[in-house]
């Protein structure tokens, strides 16, 4: 007897329980009402709370905007994807992300910029999914600095609910909420054990009905 | 049925683990150690109360988590199948653990087949239990653990003493002197000026690990889920470390419980929206990684290993599921709440519970996923005051105490129980006869709902006080097991006292409150 085989017999043996109860699904889909202006006041809000940098701009501004955030970078990766124009003003030396990167090229490069699937308020979090504007997992993970772009209102949803069912589990899923960080030694939290060190958010506004955004922080 | 003796147990308890109460009276001593302890417990518990507030519909996410894991329980041959199916549909490969040895001569094998002989580890709650890293150890494998309070537990020649911040009992000083002395021989040495604050440390566990991560070509994981519909593996993390090894390496082996597996993708919102508040009491925490398979968009450019292993791990699982009361241990998402209330726990230390699990769910899962014939198995049930503040934190509502009352009766008195697959009747424990006395007394408190109640509104104001027995009728109960002393005014008379403004409000035989 195989042990996947001896394994199921064991279940079916045990499992002879109360009769299946429904699973109750009347939990809150969204925890509160806001307007696109509020969920996204609210996910900057959570952002930086957790210490990730929020950034404000329309897409006039926003190669202006990466340009600055890039100043003291040497070079930028950028996945295959990203809009050229996004990092038309920057001096930073581009780099491509290939198969062929190896850790140890990734680890030589100051910044990554990607965009993201969505974003949730609720939580602060940002998801990649791998989409050719977000390139492969390792592009955001190994160097020390990542900006990532959001564009507000549509790629930001309120709740985690929200979230899962606009996202493929087939595809490579990251979800980021703040820097890498650890609590382990005395409970001090520490930021950038692993991860980038450094997580600036864009929120790219591309609603123009929205006017024109202030910069949250300089 | 007639009596046999049982067989060894699936994880064996460490001969060395001495019986709860004499580990624990040693901890108790320990005041750097409790210090350490209750700061931690304390600050954690205090800001999960908040994050945990924060949501209007905890009660109700709550029971969905409870309801799709005894669901999930209730149908697990279907469901693992259906996982299988999955996982290998998207390019995974699948097997099937019944126990310790086999695992870990599964995940040894497989990690010899790539010719390598080092791995980089993701802080797993199963592969500690399965023993792994001195399994591969034995194959001439070295395993590197990456989690930074993993790494100052190995390092350190340690065992864990909590789940979620394993390295707890060790302060900045003790940590600096293990990595100074210690890294050198592990790899890349610690900074020759390295001092002792958290950031420095954190620098140095980052520059001697990033070494490691560049160059591994296998990573061994567990998961916090397994998504049967879809096939997708989840693991929640903070500090980076295990999107590391989950991404860089060509082969990843996912060591799992088969309790862990969820039925749909759509389920995750639930734990996903519990797990991180009622762990790290964060909304979300840092970083969490999902996969489906190796998958050839993601092995063919190099996103992601290239090989994906899942090695579903019984262990003692499907023994604790045949038991009707106890099974619903199995629904615990290892968030680490019930430590970090546990008045015992705060007290005795992780150590003293002699196993990876320690705190409440410590004392209920490993004496059935081991059984109870060690003496640290046999008296794990009594490492608890029964004041219900586990229950009411456990964000999959898993009746803490009313399994721990399952299992001392279940020692003191023998049973029906399960081992290896097999029914077998246990005989009442030799040596405890105190633990038969605990148990009536136990009895006549949850006859009397009202005494029961009192004394447990009484042990929850008094947690903070140094440990002693409970008098009146829990004395029996208490006398061999640390507990927080009580206010000066004896038990009796605080209840003749209490008496006439607690009289019954309810019918529940023990009375605690309902959640909130
Ligand atoms: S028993 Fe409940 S509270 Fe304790 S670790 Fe498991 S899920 Fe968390």
């Amino acid at each position: 007897m195989s042990s996947k085989d001896r394994i199921l017999a064991r279940i079916r043996r045990a499992a002879s329980g109360p009769a299946d109860t429904e699973i109750p699904r009347d939990y809150l889909r969204v925890h509160g009402a806001r307007t696109p202006a509020e969920r996204a006041d609210l996910l900057a809000a959570h952002l930086t709370e957790y210490r990730a940098k929020v950034h404000r701009t329309d897409e006039d501004g926003l190669p202006l905007l990466l340009a600055r955030l890039l100043t003291g970078s040497r070079t930028v990766l950028a996945p295959p994807g990203l809009p050229p124009y996004w990092l038309s003003a920057a001096d930073a030396t581009r780099v491509h992300d290939r198969a062929a990167s190896t850790p140890a090229e990734l680890d030589a490069v100051d910044s990554v910029v990607t965009g993201c699937a969505l974003a949730i308020a609720e939580t602060g979090t940002i998801v990649l999914d791998g989409s050719p504007d977000q390139g492969r997992r390792r592009i955001t993970l190994i160097p020390d600095h990542h900006i990532c772009v959001v564009r507000v209102p549509e790629q930001v949803v309120d709740s985690v609910p929200e979230a899962l069912e606009r996202l493929d589990p087939t595809r490579p899923l990251t979800w980021i909420s703040g820097p890498s960080a650890t609590s382990d030694i005395e409970l001090d939290r520490v930021e950038g054990v692993h991860g980038p060190r450094t997580l600036e958010i864009v929120l790219l506004d591309t609603d123009a009905q929205w006017g024109p955004c202030l910069p949250m922080s300089p | 049925m007639t009596a046999v003796h049982l067989g060894m147990p699936a994880f064996p308890a460490s001969p060395a683990f001495p019986a709860f109460p004499d580990a624990a009276r040693e901890a108790v001593r320990d005041d750097v150690l409790r210090a350490n302890l209750r700061h931690a417990t304390h600050t954690i518990r205090d800001k999960r109360a908040r994050a945990v507030g924060e949501l209007a519909d905890w009660d109700r996410l709550r029971a969905a988590g409870k309801a799709v894991k005894d669901h999930t329980l209730a149908h697990l041959d279907r469901y693992l199948l259906m996982l299988e199916a999955s996982v290998t549909a998207a390019g995974g490969t699948v097997h099937w653990a019944a126990d310790a040895d086999e695992a870990n001569r599964i995940v040894t094998d497989l990690v010899l087949a790539t010719g390598e002989r080092e791995v980089v580890k993701v802080k797993s709650m199963a592969t500690q239990e399965i023993g792994l890293n001195e399994a591969l150890e034995a194959a001439g494998i070295a395993a590197y653990e990456t989690d930074l309070a993993e790494l100052i537990v190995q390092l350190g020649h340690d065992r864990p003493s909590h789940i979620l911040v394993p390295a707890i009992h060790r302060n900045r000083a003790e940590i600096r002197e293990i990595f100074t002395r210690e890294m050198g021989s592990w790899g890349r040495p610690a900074p020759a000026d390295l001092d002792d604050s958290p950031a420095a440390l954190a620098e140095a566990a980052r520059l001697h690990l990033r070494e490691k991560f560049l160059r591994a070509k296998v990573a061994v994981s567990g998961a916090n889920f397994m998504v049967a519909e879809t096939g997708t593996m989840v693991v929640l993390e903070s500090e980076g470390n295990g999107r590391m090894c989950l991404t860089l390496p060509e082969t990843l082996i996912s060591v799992v419980g088969i309790e862990k597996v969820v039925p749909t993708f759509r389920d995750l919102e639930v734990f996903l929206q519990t797990l991180p508040r009622s762990s790290t009491a964060e909304r979300m925490n840092p970083y969490t990684t999902m996969w489906t398979g190796p998958g050839p968009s993601k092995g063919a450019d190099g996103d992601g290993p290239s090989a994906f292993h899942l090695v579903l791990l019984d262990n003692g699982r499907t023994d604790t599921l045949a038991d009707a009361t106890g099974r619903q241990a199995l629904r615990c998402i290892r968030c680490s709440a019930c430590l970090n209330v546990c008045p015992v726990y705060e007290r005795a230390g992780g150590h003293a519970y002699g196993s990876v699990y320690p705190g409440p769910i410590g004392a209920i899962l490993s004496p059935q996923l081991r059984g109870t014939g060690s003496p640290i198995d046999a008296t794990l049930p009594y490492a608890s005051t029964l004041c219900g503040a586990c229950y009411e934190v456990c964000p999959v509502a898993i009746d803490i105490p009313e399994v721990l009352l399952h299992l001392r009766e279940r020692v003191a008195q023998g049973g029906p129980v399960t081992r290896r697959g097999i029914r077998v009747r246990l005989r009442p424990a030799h040596g405890h006869t105190a633990e038969r006395a605990a148990m009536r007394a136990a009895r006549r408190l949850l006859d009397h709902p009202g005494a029961l109640r009192a004394g447990e509104r009484l042990l929850a104001r008094a947690r903070r006080l140094a440990p002693r027995g409970l008098p009146g009728p829990g004395r029996a109960w208490t006398d061999t097991r640390a507990l927080p002393a009580i206010p000066a005014e004896s038990f009796r008379d605080w209840w003749a006292r209490e008496r006439g403004s607690t009289r019954e409000r309810g019918t529940s035989p023990r009375g605690r409150g309902t959640p909130r």
